[in-house]
């Protein structure tokens, strides 16, 4: 192969690439500014940080004991208790969505506490399952130090008898915050988006159009229609990644405890692989509608569901771990959590970055056999 | 015949594709040709011939199921790229990026080539001036006319010299005027370059102009040779016929096609009909046909002598490929009268800053055929738009059947037919499910609907359960006209509807426009074939949104003065005369 | 009243047409019900919060009887799966590095003399925090478990509060997630249908000759709308089935109700759907626009994060969003058995986007500037 050829056809090729990306404007839309709402919604909007959860206090027992104990919930940063007379008031507001959930203090408990059996109840609303365990952490959280302070003036605490307390660190994420693990998690998701939303379109697009017909009655090879079509979308992709990075560092104050190279290097790859995954799809199927359905099915859906990103694959069932395995999209989570939040851990990097790569190489490969000049 | 002078060489060649009903039927079916390098070689057939998918395995965009394949010394099928980088191809559409300008679509083609910078410049500047780009150079593709489009396609392939070169049905759906260009490059570098040119076409005064000509049909050779020697099969067989005084010609040209055991084809032309016997007709059944009309002895042409091939071939295969829809049945109209159904005042669209129609005023009376001819981008299909409410005018006075669609109640729509310039029938369906649709659409059910498909399904000779998307063309056409006079409609508006379509198929198409005509139907019509221009009443000219000439063919042919001898140089006449006049005023502005 | 009968009968058959274009692909047809129904069961089993076999790693230096018993505690709640036994606190970093360990949990070596005399024994907890929701449940049982164990050792609380969780009583995410999908997982496709309708009728230039028939506005609108909604319809109910018998979540509220919500929220969806529709010019800008609508109206529904923990600004920017009220509506309806009293509201924004959309929509079929 004349290699000045080559270069000329990839560079013409790529300019015209580079001007379709750039006159349609729902391509930069997509390519720029939903990545820009993304971060932010996933900055600012997203959260399982239960914050100001609205608790309802039924107190049928009115005595200073009582009301002491129960005055404990004010103490948390992350509970907005408020106070109505009975309990079928309560129900009422959970029924209407008027609140998470009610602590009954029934009207024997200060009876019943002075011959230590005092009991609460505790009803939450389960239908959002983990923000009602998040409100049970922190009443019981809560209620804690007024509990202790009652043992404690009972005195009953039988000697000879040690407990056991939980000294916990959470490594990577002292403060628990969700933000720190939504944000890197981001960055896969907009890749992902970059190729399952754009690239999926180009060879499909020039197959309805029938320009493809025309184009492969000339020198073009193959191969440098493929890399033609990454290219433009590839600076699409850094852009997005600079973006996301900056807005980690500067905006969400996400450590980066990994190297910066590491995590830009493994970042380009996962792009390829990204992009040679919807340019595959769209050489494939031929066919705007059903390689859009494709890239949604196999490629977006997946990345946001079951690559770990939000729901960690360690709860699921062996099938869904397996078939997770096979999805670019869950190496590259895993590692970009890794690098944010531990560190260059090199087991892991060279595993998946190796396992990336092969991916990129067998996408490229495939996309380039699908888009073989012809026609039949 | 040396390999130095061959360019292709094909042997025994077959190709077959799946059909819907999953059968394999044969495309190309044995075919065995030598192109000769440095002259212009035709393929000419009608639909479904094999002419596409021959130039796509010449192109090395097919693989061939049998057969030998030799294109300049390479086997294509073995190493398709070699040949790849040494052809020029134009497929039926050409792949024009729309969202790039002109200039960029050259700039790309003559990267893709490695034309080199030098060689490009003096490249470039030939290419726009023969294709009269030069004006347009940053428009983007998408926004030129057909015809400019068509154009630019050749002028993209053309921007090295090839070693052959492979055009498809180039001038399909192409004004005369572009048609003219178009065949003026190609012509001028055949004759400076040498260049070894393959042409499918189904216009024959294109094939013509070739050295050597193909013919084919359902995907066989049926003869080969040149121009001259296949024209002489219709020696002394054809004649113009002239009609009395106060009768149209195309009432005595219906009389004669439907006789086809005496007459092989007739078609009006000049006022007259042109027409070829049968070598075995019955000389006084003949006459008693002709019923005393004069006639003349005339030259034969080229058409005469491929309509006598294809009239053959499907009486020794007893085949239906394109026999004439049966006579409509005659649509019960009130007759209004001299008053016009349709009334067209000082109509204008504008764009933004560009008018697409200008001024223009015409009327047309109840069953009359009136044409709307003109050049690409003259403002016709924007005209049709206009009338069939799918666009609102910028100003001016409208009226169809005495309402203006846009405005009308939906009912309104039920009185029009409309038939749209490419395929706008729902290709996954099948023609029943289409027809049974459209129906509903307009209002029919129950036994009216079921009676109504019926009939066009009979009509137009349709198989109903047959997907309408891989039709051949001349059977889309047929399936969009049974579509748009399903609901027997009073005015049939039809832009385009012979574009791509074989000569047998236009025959039988006008035979029913002719019948429909007389049933009291009123049709208005767009053409690029200006011979077709002769079955009119009365026909207009319209060029840059302007209308230039408006009138009945033989008024519109004196207009242009001594070129009008036949319609297609009355017509570039009219366009030329129009453009020079207005480049004229505004010199003068 | 013969007016009438035609009138239906032209709408009926632009409904017939629809789905026969729909349904004669058989790729479209696969495309129509296999990625809802694997989506359901992938999902169903995918998106979990709860923690079931989460690894764990033990360095258990005290061996005493005290940490036999706590492990096997713990062991026996089937929440967590011990994966590994560490025998020296340098092979900590290692095990959480690599995400084979969710957590260790480290005895030290005078666990069991603190507690023997009486003493505080601490217990160190070392929790991968690279998800820190998933650590910090998995932080929340070992905590419950060491507090049951305390008090079954003597060391009595007093005060104990008994837990009751409604509609949910495992609290299960599952069981909040699921629901969610019946709106959603249908509502992607509907809206894609929908929104490829016209677009692709536009492209493939059949939209002009529907507008040369008598067909209204309002009847083609009726005509591309229905076929859509019963896909959406029919989809919704394939994954209702998945849910209340694959996954067996016990279905508290009444079906006719719960179709209702459905319905209008799939309604809604096609008009959004047709809308883009009707603006886009070819079938790329209907996707692509369709895809940048897609992402935050799901992002702010609720579907993965509650609304409530979002900032207030943008917990007032979902009240335009009807996948908000869907996924709320259907949950509601499904797992706490509301009525239609307790959702009156939720049919309130659903009902003003199709409301605003559809009639847009119908305008826009005749009045999009070509």
């Amino acid at each position: 192969m004349n290699v000045s050829g080559f270069a000329t056809r990839l560079v013409a090729l790529t300019r015209k690439e580079t001007r379709q990306m750039l006159r349609d404007r729902s391509n930069l839309i997509v390519g720029l500014l939903l990545p820009v709402v993304l971060i932010l919604l996933f900055g600012y909007g997203l959260s399982f940080d239960v914050t100001n959860a609205r608790v309802t206090v039924v107190l049928e027992d009115t005595s200073p004991t009582a009301r002491n104990v129960v005055a404990g919930l004010h103490g948390s940063p992350y509970l907005a208790p408020s106070w109505v007379a009975s309990m079928a008031e309560a129900e009422r507001m959970v029924r209407a969505g008027q609140t998470d959930a009610i602590l009954r203090v029934p009207g024997d408990f200060s009876r019943r506490l002075a011959a230590g059996d005092g009991q609460l109840q505790l009803l939450l609303n389960g239908v959002d399952a983990s923000t009602a365990s998040a409100i049970e952490g922190y009443v019981s959280g809560a209620l804690a130090v007024p509990m202790q302070q009652q043992a404690d003036r009972a005195g009953n605490k039988p000697s000879g008898i040690g407990a056991i307390t939980i000294v916990q660190r959470m490594w990577f994420n002292e403060a628990g915050e969700s933000t720190w693990y939504l944000v890197p998690g981001l960055i896969v998701l907009v890749i992902t988006l970059i190729g399952a939303f754009l690239t999926s379109l180009l060879v499909a697009r020039e197959w309805e159009r029938g320009t493809l017909e025309s184009l492969f009655v000339t020198p073009v090879r193959p191969l440098e229609l493929v890399f033609s079509k990454l290219a433009p979308y590839v600076v699409i992709g850094v852009i997005d990644i600079i973006v996301c990075l900056l807005a980690a560092k500067y905006l969400f104050q996400v450590p980066m405890r990994g190297s910066l190279w590491v995590i830009i290097l493994s970042s380009l790859l996962y792009l390829l692989v990204s992009l040679g995954l919807g340019l595959f799809i769209s050489a494939a199927t031929r066919n705007q509608f059903a390689a859009s359905q494709m890239a949604l099915l196999v490629s977006f859906m997946p990345a946001l569901i079951l690559s770990g990103f939000i729901f960690d694959l360690r709860n699921t069932p062996l099938v869904i771990q397996v078939i997770s395995q096979f999805l670019p999209a869950t190496h590259f989570m895993g590692l970009i959590k890794t690098l944010f939040m531990a560190g260059d851990y090199w087991p892991d990097i060279l595993r998946s970055c190796s396992i990336l790569a092969l991916y990129a190489i067998v996408l490229i490969v495939l996309t380039r056999r699908s888009l073989a000049k012809r026609l039949d | 015949m040396s390999d130095a002078e061959v360019t292709a060489v094909a042997r025994d060649l077959r190709k077959s594709f799946k059909g819907p009903d999953g059968t394999a039927f044969f495309a190309v079916d044995g075919i065995s040709l030598a192109v000769r390098a440095g002259e212009l070689t035709a393929l000419v057939g009608p639909d479904g011939a094999g002419k596409t998918t021959l130039m796509r395995m010449i192109a090395g965009l097919l693989k061939p199921d049998a057969g030998s394949l030799s294109v300049l010394g390479i086997d294509v099928a073995a190493d398709p790229q070699l040949v790849q980088d040494r052809i020029s191809y134009m497929p039926q559409r050409f792949g024009l990026y729309e969202d790039l300008s002109v200039q960029e679509n050259l700039d790309l083609y003559a990267d893709l080539h490695g034309v080199p910078q030098e060689e490009r410049k003096e490249r470039f500047s030939r290419m726009l001036e023969m294709t009269d780009l030069a004006r347009f150079t940053k428009r983007p593709a998408g926004k030129l006319s057909g015809g400019m489009k068509q154009k630019l396609g050749l002028a993209c392939t053309l921007v090295r010299s090839p070693d052959l070169l492979l055009l498809d049905e180039p001038s399909v759906g192409v004004d005369p005027l572009s048609r003219r260009d178009l065949w003026k490059i190609v012509q001028q570098l055949v004759d400076e370059e040498k260049l070894s040119v393959i042409i499918s076409t189904s216009y024959m005064d294109e094939a013509e102009r070739c050295a050597q000509v193909f013919v084919m049909n359902k995907g066989r050779l049926l003869a080969s040779g040149q121009p001259d020697s296949l024209r002489s099969r219709a020696r002394d067989l054809t004649f113009t016929a002239t009609p009395p005084q106060g009768t149209p010609a195309r009432e005595l040209q219906a009389r004669l096609i439907d006789r086809p055991d005496l007459i092989v084809d007739a078609v009006p032309k000049g006022g007259n009909v042109s027409f070829i016997r049968r070598e075995d007709a019955d000389d006084a059944r003949l006459r008693e046909l002709l019923n005393g009309v004069p006639v003349e002895p005339r030259t034969e042409e080229l058409e005469d002598a491929f309509m006598m091939m294809l009239r053959q071939q499907e009486e020794q295969e007893g085949g239906t490929a394109a026999k004439p829809a049966r006579d409509a049945v005659a649509v019960e109209t009130g007759s209004n009268g001299d008053k016009p159904v349709i009334v067209v005042r000082d109509l204008v669209r504008k764009f933004g800053d560009f008018t697409a129609v200008a001024s223009t005023s015409f009327d047309v009376a109840q069953g009359e055929i009136f044409g709307l001819l003109g050049p690409n981008g003259a403002g016709k299909t924007t005209t049709f738009r206009m009338l069939c409410g799918l666009l609102p005018a910028t100003s001016g006075h409208l009226e169809v059947a005495g309402l203006n669609l846009r405005k009308a109640r939906a009912e309104a729509r039920g009185r029009i037919g409309y038939v749209s310039q490419k395929f706008a029938l729902y290709g996954n369906l099948s023609v029943r499910e289409n027809l049974e649709f459209f129906g509903g659409a307009y209002g029919l059910r129950g036994n009216a609907l079921r009676s109504r498909v019926a009939a066009v399904l009979e009509q137009f000779d349709l198989a109903p359960s047959a997907q309408s998307g891989i039709l051949p063309a001349g059977y889309k056409q047929r399936l969009a006209m049974a579509t748009g006079l399903l609901h027997e409609p009073d005015i049939l508006f039809l832009d385009e509807p012979t574009s791509g379509i074989d000569p047998l198929a236009r025959r039988a198409f006008w035979r029913t426009i002719t019948s429909l005509a007389q049933g009291g139907v009123t049709i208005v019509i767009t053409t690029h074939f200006m011979e077709e221009a002769e079955y009119c009443d009365r026909i207009a000219i319209q060029d840059a949104g302007e209308m230039l000439a408006l009138g009945a063919p033989i008024d519109v042919r004196k207009q242009a003065g001594d070129v009008g001898r036949d319609m297609n140089s009355a017509f570039i006449a009219i366009v030329e005369q129009g453009r020079a006049e207005r480049d004229r005023q505004k010199a003068a502005a | 009243m013969t007016r009438l009968i035609v009138y239906i009968s032209q709408v009926l058959s632009l409904i017939r047409k629809e789905m026969l274009t729909l349904v004669k692909d058989p790729a479209n047809r696969t495309l129509l019900f296999v990625p809802a129904i694997m989506q359901a069961l992938l999902y169903g089993y995918g998106a979990t919060l709860d923690l079931t076999h989460a690894p764990y790693a033990v360095l258990d230096q005290s061996r005493g009887a005290a940490s036999t018993e706590l492990l096997a505690r713990l062991d026996g709640t089937g929440v967590f799966q011990r994966t590994a036994t560490l025998t020296s606190s340098s092979q900590i970093a290692a095990r959480i590095d690599s995400g084979e360990a969710l957590l260790v949990i480290s005895i030290p070596s005078d666990f069991e003399t603190r507690l023997a005399a009486g003493q505080e024994a601490p217990l160190q907890l070392i929790l991968d925090g690279r998800n820190s929701t998933t650590a910090s449940l998995a932080s929340a049982y070992v905590g419950a478990i060491v507090t049951s164990w305390n008090s079954t050792r003597g060391i009595s609380a007093q005060i104990t509060i008994e837990r009751r969780a409604w509609f949910n009583p495992n609290l299960e995410s599952r069981w909040n997630m699921m629901p969610a999908l019946i709106a959603t997982l249908s509502m992607i496709q509907t809206l894609m249908l929908a929104a490829l309708s016209v677009a692709r009728e536009r492209e493939q230039g059949t939209f002009d000759q529907l507008l040369v028939t008598p067909l209204t506005p309002l009847q083609i609108l009726i005509g591309k709308a229905v076929p859509s909604m019963l896909v959406g319809m029919l989809q919704s109910t394939l994954i209702f089935l998945i849910i209340r018998f694959w996954f067996q979540i016990p279905m508290n509220g009444s079906v006719w109700l719960l179709y209702l919500g459905v319905g209008m929220f799939t309604l809604a969806s096609i008009g959004i759907g047709l809308s883009i529709s009707a603006v886009s010019l070819t079938m790329q800008q209907a996707m692509l626009y369709t895809f940048i609508l897609l992402m935050p109206l799901m992002l702010l529904s609720g579907l993965l994060t509650p609304v409530r923990n979002m900032p207030e600004v943008l917990q007032v920017v979902t009240y335009i969003n009807p996948v908000r009220f869907g996924i709320d509506l259907v949950r509601r309806v499904y797992l706490e058995g509301a009525t239609f009293a307790d959702i009156a509201f939720n049919f309130v924004p659903l009902l003003a986007v199709g409301a605003v959309t559809l009639p847009l929509a119908a305008w826009l079929f005749r009045n999009r500037l070509s």
